[in-house]
């Protein structure tokens, strides 16, 4: 095969096209052992969760997960000293703790923000626009210190795509305007789009749907929320379901068989692009994002 | 008939009081007067089998374990993390006492005490909600010693995951369960023999176990004249993707395919066709439009050369292209890869890199027999089938698709190296150095 017009091979720094080991890591140092109770200060509260949740299992290693969930929960990450923590009240080494922390995707071994947004960018929701949403939603928190916005593996939660879950709330399906809600929700402290929250939503399938139940968001009476969601905040005329409005959903599913209202291509493809304009840019076109 | 779905959306129903109102924990009691052995044969009557992917009927997976006293396990898998499937998490936060029951039931057949439920990371709501469920049975004495005054003992434990793809597959989740990083397991020895603890386990989807109630009630005979002869019984179908009303929906398993797309689901959008679809989550192999009219059931899935799996069917229409699709479910299986077996760490990622080349204008038709090739070289031959999840789906496309994806590749190259042409091997021309691994 001829040379000439190949790009060149990219190399990393030390010169391998391999990229190497994500952290540098002091060889010479002694392997670390199991932290001693009696020398290392446990926060009160986490060693009671701990030793709880070892009781439940036959094994007490079954409890590393929910461990280290406790530890993330009270450090905001698996920092090395709530892993040095976790390790003494369980009797296990760090690098234990560690190897396991490192496999799941919700544990942060380094330091993260308070919120976790993470979007579905799987392929149900990709094919309605989650790529988009996620690129709206990265711009939406540029900046903020306390979101951190990932995208994440496929969330079970298809038929609300495109969506996300807003520390461990899911909502959608979303458009690219809710971006700039969910942040400013998560800096007002207020629930996340609760018009949009997968705990109020029926059933689809129409011969399951109770006559007349009431399946929406609490009354919102005592707190007045005018803003949530709703509507923009400025000058923002478009007729979207407010959250003292009713969720919509009833005229999809009478009790018989509904001849469904055709949706529009906007309630269809709420990620602001409509496929006319996706397929004018040819195939191969619609990954450019990534 | 509505067996899982019946009115779940009836408000409360959550919560202990409702659930029994509605004649809940009923089928425990049945089950509690008769012998184990008459549950189990109930169970095998019914020939229910497993809605997490396998399709293993649930009764011969009881009759596998070894008889005698010592620990044995059932963990119910509720890590539904297989993209397209949401039905399992439709039951646990809308009637998990359905599945607490059928979870006591099974365990009462198969003779086991120490059950666990291994919910994914990201159901946090699911998980308070079961919680809260599990405490109420636990109250009303429907889980502890000596359950409803029989000899039957059993305690449920709700186990956390924290986020990993991998861990659904029933021998990477024993041993995310046991603590470790959800690296599956040499099989043989099956987990009906050496599971959780190195004791015997049984595994069943939470779909599988919420229907134990119902086949109690009905009498296994009688369940079984639901749906067809393998396939009994009904199944919720998680429809998504370009459908008008995505959604769960139950269905008696062999009804054509075009019912649940079209008339549950209402069809692709306005103006739009169907171009292909998942029936079985994104491992499936896909299926075309002409494909449509396939009973949705597991040996006809089977024989049209896709699969039932966990039930998810993924719509495409004919506004995305094979390629960017291709792609999204390579991306996926290439990062939820363990890495401990080379064929799947290795083929995941370098089906990446040959889809991107086809992107970038970098390929030759030639690629496309080489991923067909890697993929095929995935199939079987490692610990679990995460591997073979992405092979199946990405082979099928390039057998079905091979048209279109020619077409993207000459539209591609031209797209991008205009200039470069002449330095391209002519399409169809193969290279004597060519290989899966270009010489740069």
């Amino acid at each position: 095969m001829s040379a000439t017009g190949r790009r060149p091979v990219p190399r990393f720094g030390h010169g391998s096209r391999v990229p190497g080991w994500d952290d540098a890591v002091d060889l010479t140092k002694a392997p670390a052992t199991v932290p001693d109770p009696a020398l290392t200060p446990v926060l009160p509260g986490l060693k009671e969760t701990i030793e709880a949740a070892m009781a439940k299992y036959p094994d007490r290693r079954s409890a590393a997960i929910p461990a280290l969930h406790a530890a993330q929960e009270v450090y905001g990450w698996c920092s090395p000293e709530a892993i040095d923590q976790v390790a003494s009240v369980m009797q296990l080494t760090p690098a234990y703790l560690t190897s396991v922390a490192t496999f799941y995707d919700m544990f942060s071994t380094v330091p993260k923000p308070r919120n976790d947004v993470y979007v579905c960018t799987n392929i149900s929701c990709s094919l309605l626009g989650a790529d988009e949403f996620f690129e709206a939603m990265l711009a939406a928190a540029e900046g903020d210190p306390d979101v951190d916005v990932r995208s994440f593996e496929c969330l079970g939660a298809c038929d609300i795509a495109p969506m996300a879950s807003v520390n461990g709330e899911y909502v959608g399906p979303l458009d690219l305007d809710d971006a700039e809600r969910i942040v400013e929700d998560l800096r007002l402290g207020r629930p996340v789009l609760e018009h949009k929250q997968l705990r109020y939503r029926r059933s689809a399938d129409p011969e399951v749907a109770e006559e007349e139940t009431d399946f929406g968001p609490p009354d919102r009476d005592e707190t007045p929320m005018t803003d949530t969601a709703g509507l923009g905040p400025e000058g923002d005329t478009e007729d979207r379901p407010g959250p003292t409005a009713a969720i919509e959903m009833t005229t999809d599913q009478p009790a018989d068989h509904p001849e469904p209202e055709a949706p529009t291509d906007q309630d269809r493809h709420p990620a602001g692009t409509t496929r006319e304009e996706a397929d004018d840019e040819g195939p191969g076109q619609e990954d450019d994002t990534e | 008939m509505k067996l899982l779905l019946d009115r779940i959306d009836e408000p409360g129903l959550n919560t202990l009081p409702v659930y029994e109102r509605r004649g809940g924990y009923q089928s425990l009691r049945k089950a509690l007067e008769t012998t184990p052995e008459e549950v189990l044969s109930n169970i095998m009557d019914a020939g229910v089998r497993g809605r997490g992917g396998a399709g293993f009927p649930m009764g011969r997976k009881i009759s596998f374990l070894p008889h005698g006293d010592m620990d044995k396990y059932l963990v119910c898998n509720a890590d539904e993390s297989e993209p397209g499937t949401f039905k399992d998490r439709e039951i646990m936060q809308k009637n998990p006492h359905l599945l607490i029951e059928g979870i006591v039931i099974a365990s009462y057949a198969a003779g086991i005490s120490r059950t666990f439920i291994y919910i994914r990371g990201e159901y946090a709501m699911q998980a308070d909600i079961l919680e809260a469920a599990i405490a109420e049975a636990v109250e009303a004495g429907y889980i502890g010693e000596r359950i409803l005054g029989s000899d039957h003992s059993m305690s449920l434990v709700l186990h956390r995951g924290a986020g990993a793809y991998i861990c659904g597959e029933e021998t990477g989740l024993l041993d995310s369960l046991e603590g470790k990083r959800g690296n599956p397991r040499l099989k043989p020895p099956f987990p009906a023999i050496e599971g959780l603890y190195h004791g015997p386990t049984l595994i069943n989807n939470v779909e599988t176990l919420a229907t134990v109630p119902a086949i109690i009630r009905m009498g296994g005979k009688e369940y079984a004249e639901l749906g067809t002869e393998t396939s009994t019984g009904t199944k919720v179908v998680s429809v998504s993707g370009d459908v008008q009303r995505p959604g769960n929906y139950e269905i008696e398993l062999g009804i054509p395919s075009r019912e649940l797309i079209y008339d549950l689901a209402g069809g692709p959008l306005p103006g739009r066709e169907i171009k292909f679809w998942f029936p079985g989550g994104s491992s499936s192999p896909v299926l075309t439009k002409d494909d449509l009219d396939i009973p949705y059931d597991f040996d006809s899935m089977a024989k049209a050369g896709s699969m039932l799996g966990s039930g998810a069917v993924i719509v495409v229409d004919d506004s995305h292209t094979v390629l960017e699709v291709a792609l999204k479910v390579a991306k996926f299986y290439a990062h939820e890869s363990c890495g401990k077996c080379v064929p799947c760490r290795e083929g995941t990622n370098w089906t990446v890199k040959m889809l991107q080349r086809i992107e970038s204008g970098e390929a030759t038709p030639m690629d496309l027999d080489i991923m067909a090739s890697v993929q095929e070289q995935i199939i079987g031959n490692c610990l679990c089938v995460l591997g073979d999840a992405m092979a199946m789906p990405i082979g099928s496309m390039v057998a079905k698709f091979r048209d279109e994806l020619e077409a993207e590749i000459a539209a591609a190259r031209e797209r991008a190296e205009g200039a470069e042409l002449d330095d391209v091997i002519p399409i169809g021309v193969a290279d004597e150095h060519a290989g899966p691994f270009p010489v740069h």
